[in-house]
């Protein structure tokens, strides 16, 4: 299994926090799912004077590792901020850099998360970006010291699925040696079960979990997603073909007249 | 808003049926309720969200552009379809507690307002501690959401009932109070701090009333309200006991719809020494 940042985690899962009915419907879906990875959004009002400790205080409860974000931040100065708030609430190097770009589909600004990214890296942090599947984009993240990044399945909270399947596939191939995660717009698990399929090495969501009815329930199908659609992955699927080839040979068959 | 159906999509199913009991007694002791069912509504993109709320809540009937423009008749045309529950009900909350705070005076109830460790009290005799997120210092885990609210007055702007406008990102439900004036709630936000609404908080709430009735863009802020909802883990509330001092709390964002019941079954606790269905032995 693929490190991050020299953290090997026991599953391919990353399970966001938010939205989830309580936080004791969230620590089950953890406790179900075995999620490795929880993420966690950071508002600046809630951290000046750490009045998000209860939350994060049961966050930290999850056993798990934790990676706050930088959700809702719509310029470099904003993420910087923010991560750096995080780095001392939660005591991490990790951060999920979030750049918003457009207002309606939460589109990256790429050019923002490069420079928040290389800022952030010199910092110290290690930066888990969130971008889209464009490769010239990539390679920017990773030159600018990213050693995993996170493309987008499809807009945030629209539970689409795999919106751009040659660019997702593309992207994987020209970076091989790269921890990639597809983060957002995953809505069900067979979404995870073909992010996986394709070579990536973790799944990160959170709507479709956390808005589910049962969501330590969904929680857990997308775990067994995950695991079936990696599985798969290293098992060497056959290729696809036009033509029909029977998997049992006619010749010798009896038949009718 | 006594609104237990409504709350059933993503509340526990007891908060629904506690909640069931709200309307009928706030009726019976106060002249601050109205029965007018409340209405679920979503802009024609977000439809999506509308039959999710269908599919995880009872006690509606569908409606269609006219059926909406019949109930309220502001609303016409702007929206295809929605929810209506009938059985559900409104009130004004500062009148109610008024209202109830007179009759209990009457009954000879002393008021007494003061600042005591609700330990001191529980020594002279039996002592309920109903003080919501400030009882943190004995209920260590609770926790505070914030919630942030607006009144606004908008004359040219009539509702009969709460309308709830759903939305991915920016839920809304507006209440009438009356007189042209409006009840806008309410953020959730993990936090703590009940010291200042936030300028993005306003936006949203503002913008989501704008889109419910443009009309909306010409109201006057009356007020601006921040607290913090008391909440338990799993949001649900808890009634806790230790030798005379009684907790009753965690009603999270259901304080007027759960605190009849939670109040019947504090009574019945101390006069009848029924064990509630909310107890909790463990310490807090």
């Amino acid at each position: 299994m693929r490190d991050f940042y020299g953290s090997t985690l026991n599953t391919m899962f990353m399970l966001g926090t938010a939205q989830y009915p309580s936080p004791h419907v969230l620590a089950d879906a953890f406790r179900r799912s075995a999620a490795s990875v929880a993420t966690v959004s950071l508002r600046r009002e809630s951290g000046r004077d750490r009045a998000g400790q209860d939350f994060w205080n049961l966050i930290r409860d999850l056993g798990v590792h934790v990676l706050p974000n930088t959700a809702g931040c719509h310029t470099v100065k904003e993420a910087v901020t923010t991560a750096h708030m995080a780095r001392e609430v939660f005591d991490t190097k990790w951060i999920k850099l979030e750049v918003i770009g457009e207002e309606d589909t939460l589109q990256p600004d790429v050019f923002g998360l490069v420079e928040a990214a290389r800022i952030l890296t010199e910092d110290g942090f290690q930066v888990f970006p969130y971008t889209t599947e464009d490769l010239v984009v990539a390679g920017k993240l990773l030159d600018a010291g990213c050693e995993v990044l996170m493309p987008w399945g499809a807009p945030i909270g629209s539970g689409l699925g795999l919106n751009n399947l040659f660019g997702l596939r593309t992207l994987r191939a020209h970076f091989p040696d790269t921890a990639l995660v597809i983060d957002a717009g995953l809505g069900l698990p067979s979404h995870a079960a073909q992010a996986m399929e394709l070579g990536f090495d973790a799944v990160l969501l959170n709507t479709a979990v956390a808005k589910a009815g049962d969501p330590a329930a969904m929680a857990l199908a997308f775990a067994t997603a995950i695991q079936a659609g990696h599985l798969a992955a290293t098992a060497g699927p056959m290729c696809p073909r036009d033509m029909a080839t029977p998997s049992t040979p006619v010749i010798g068959k009896a038949f009718l007249k | 808003m006594l609104a237990p159906y409504c709350e059933g999509t993503s509340a526990d199913q007891l908060v629904v049926r506690l909640g069931l009991e709200a309307a009928d007694w706030w009726a019976a002791h106060t002249q601050a309720t109205c029965q007018r069912g409340s209405l679920v509504l979503s802009p024609t993109r977000d439809r999506a969200e509308l039959a999710q709320f269908a599919g995880r809540t009872e006690g509606y009937v569908k409606v269609d552009g006219p059926q909406i423009a019949a109930l309220e008749p502001d609303l016409a045309d702007r929206f295809a379809s929605g929810l209506y529950f009938e059985a559900e009900a409104h009130l004004a909350p500062r009148a109610a507690l008024a209202q109830l705070r007179a009759g209990l005076v009457r009954d000879g109830t002393h008021f007494v307002q003061d600042e005591a460790n609700p330990d001191d009290y529980a020594r002279r005799g039996i002592t309920v501690d109903c003080r919501g997120f400030q009882a943190r210092d004995t209920q260590r885990d609770l926790r505070g959401v914030k919630g942030e609210m607006l009144v606004l007055s908008c004359p040219e702007v009539t509702l009969n009932r709460p309308v709830r406008m759903l939305h991915p990102r920016v839920p809304l439900y507006i209440v009438p109070r009356g007189d042209g004036v409006f009840m806008l709630g309410a953020t959730m936000i993990e936090s703590s701090s009940a010291a200042h609404i936030s300028v993005r908080s306003v936006l949203e709430l503002l913008s989501a009333a704008y889109a419910l009735n443009p009309a909306f863009g010409e109201a006057e802020v009356l007020e601006v309200g921040v607290d913090c909802r008391p909440a338990y883990p799993d949001n649900l509330p808890r009634i806790r006991r230790d030798g005379n001092l009684i907790s009753s709390n965690g009603l999270f964002r259901h304080g007027f719809l759960l605190a009849p019941a939670m109040a019947r079954m504090v009574a019945d606790l101390i006069y009848e020494n029924i064990i509630p269905e909310v107890m909790d032995e463990t310490p807090g």
